[in-house]
């Protein structure tokens, strides 16, 4: 078994209502799916997330989409009206999520996510002189 | 309509301040219905204290800028536009939409509203024959800390059903469940039934990808982000639905972004909390019933969605002020950046303290440490190149809230740290803090109270 960051196999995004954030993690396969519903429960995630999230972790499965979703309570430090943290709708939360460290399989081992090519993005800032 | 008898509906807009540039790729491509989504949760805080200030408002004010892109195609019978714009002043708005069509020389379109969803006026009687509990803590309404200010019920399809079955060609609501505006066209052209469950759930999964604009085409994705086709051209969904609710996600061609199993499914969980049971006002639906292929060329088909009755009560939001708040950052750089700035963060709170201000929450980020990750992020003894400390803090009123900003401006040459230096131009205005306060209310309090109302420009 291998330790490996969530980010070198899933995707994400996080959403808000109200104090609540929903953070979805997207398997790259199903191999990756099945690795993650055994590895990352909502107490692993609870503990991850620490005194960011007050409240309790819920996790639910969308087999279909190859994704967990994790509904977390207590998670925007009130709310995005009324907090004072400045990510105040959570939007970070997902890639702090995919920080997390799971065991996974010798076959998953040399997982890695692709690195950004952004050449379009400094063709375009040289532009500007 | 189109000639295999689906209709063509798009999402041309994600929130108040989106781009009304949207607009013509989305009617560049032949669209039914262009439905506008304006209202976040804060939405109706912000539209609230527009209408203090003047009675008229109260409506999102870049309505008429969408209106002038658009109604040439309404005018024309091609198109129509269904948005919750109304904010807490649906009539006012129509006003508005009357005149800009006016300015543009048509008349003869019949303008809807949808009125009710504003609880405000009845507030004292709904508190009286309701809890209205706290979703999440359970809190009674006897226990609200502040006035409320604005208590609005997320209503359903069927009022936007109904306008179009009178003949609009604008419907504008106030509140109201985003993926309704969606799922409202297809009611009224397919002829679904309010029992037909899996076909109402296949509208309100469908309304569901299409209300963020630009995050099922591309936008907010991770994984390989920086693929996507000319990101500063996203383009917005158009979704093409059958009479057996069978859909088919896809853009404007002449755009940039990306249509794929992934973008679409990076939508589907986005603010939701169980996807089996999606909770909408006309049905729940469940989104892991449903089955995503991606026929390539920015096209997702989807199938096999499935619902359950609806619950007997609509979700509610009220809002309540909570205090002021007030912000202020510094910067400071190798050596010894996170220390630095630590310590001078520790100094202001400390001076603030001293000064006898009262402060009733703080709030200490180091960005480039983990102000973003918090415990999430692994310690490390690695020096960063720089470091922000940001400072926030809430105050009962505003006068303190400003005045505790204040007492970090001294230490531009009075903090012991070297090389602490300003970034930004000054600390920001105190800002408003509102607490929300989201409850149930039983349809049964609500639906007696709703108009349609049509008429003509």
């Amino acid at each position: 078994m291998t330790r490996l960051r969530l980010h070198e196999l899933c995707g994400y995004r996080a959403g808000d209502k109200g104090d609540i954030s929903n953070v979805a993690l997207f398997a790259d396969d199903a191999e990756v799916y099945d690795v993650i519903v055994a590895e990352v429960t909502a107490e692993r995630v609870k503990e991850h997330f620490g005194a960011f999230v007050t409240g309790s972790v819920i996790r639910y499965e969308a087999a279909n989409v190859l994704a967990l979703n994790f509904v977390m309570h207590g998670a925007l430090g009130g709310g995005g009206p009324r907090t004072l943290r400045s990510d105040s709708l959570g939007k970070s939360l997902g890639g702090a999520l995919v920080r997390l460290e799971i065991e996974v399989p010798e076959a998953l081992a040399e997982r890695r996510a692709p690195r950004p090519d952004i050449g379009w993005a400094k063709a375009i800032l040289e532009g500007l002189g | 309509m189109s000639s295999n008898g689906s209709v063509r509906i798009a999402g041309g807009q994600g929130f108040y301040g989106d781009t009304p540039r949207s607009v013509e790729g989305l009617l560049a491509e032949g669209i039914d219905y262009l439905c506008l989504e304006a209202l976040a949760e804060l939405t109706l805080a912000i539209l609230q204290k527009d209408r203090q200030k003047d009675e008229a408002r109260g409506f999102t004010k870049d309505l008429p800028a969408y209106l002038a892109a658009a109604l040439p195609e309404v005018a024309a019978g091609r198109t129509k536009i269904i948005t919750n714009a109304g904010g807490i002043n649906p009539t006012g708005a129509a006003r508005v939409a009357s005149e800009t069509a006016k300015q543009m020389g048509m008349h003869g379109l019949k303008i809807a509203t949808v009125l009710g969803d504003d609880l405000m006026p009845r507030i004292d009687e709904l508190a009286g024959a309701t809890a209205l509990a706290h979703l999440d803590s359970g809190a009674r309404f006897a226990d609200f800390p502040e006035p409320a200010l604005f208590a609005a019920a997320y209503l359903g399809a069927r009022p936007i059903v109904e306008a179009l079955d009178r003949g609009a060609d604008i419907v504008i609501t106030g509140r109201c469940a985003d993926a309704a505006l969606f799922l409202a066209p297809l009611v009224h052209e397919h002829g679904w039934a309010w029992d037909d469950w899996d076909h109402l759930a296949a509208g309100t999964l469908v309304g569901h990808l299409l209300e963020c604009s630009g995050q099922t085409a591309g936008g907010n994705l991770s994984r390989d982000w920086w693929t996507v086709p000319h990101p500063w051209d996203l383009p917005y969904p158009i979704a093409e639905v059958d009479a057996d609710g069978v859909a088919v996600i896809s853009k404007p061609k002449a755009s940039g972004g990306r249509v794929s199993f992934d973008t679409v499914r990076h939508q589907l969980l986005y603010e939701v909390h169980d996807p089996a049971r999606y909770l909408s006002p006309d049905v729940v639906a469940d989104f892991t019933s449903a089955t995503f292929s991606d026929e390539g060329d920015d096209r997702v088909r989807i199938t096999g969605v499935r619902g359950a009755p609806a619950t007997d009560t609509y979700k509610t939001l009220l809002a309540h002020h909570v205090g002021w708040a007030g912000e202020t950052r510094v910067a400071f750089s190798w050596p010894e950046a996170r220390e630095k700035a630590t310590a001078a963060a520790a100094i202001f709170a400390q001076r603030v303290t001293e000064s006898g201000l009262s402060v009733d929450e703080w709030c200490v980020e180091l960005w480039g440490v983990d102000a973003l990750g918090g415990p999430t992020v692994p310690a490390t003894d690695a020096e960063p190149a720089e470091v922000v400390a940001r400072v926030a803090w809430r105050c009962a009123d505003q006068a303190t809230a400003g005045l505790v900003g204040r007492e970090m401006v001294p230490l531009t040459l009075g903090a012991p740290p070297a090389g602490m230096t300003g970034i930004g131009r000054g600390a920001a205005r105190p800002t408003e803090l509102l607490g929300i306060w989201p409850t149930l209310v039983e349809k049964s309090l609500v639906d007696s109270h709703v108009v349609v109302a049509v008429e003509t420009s």
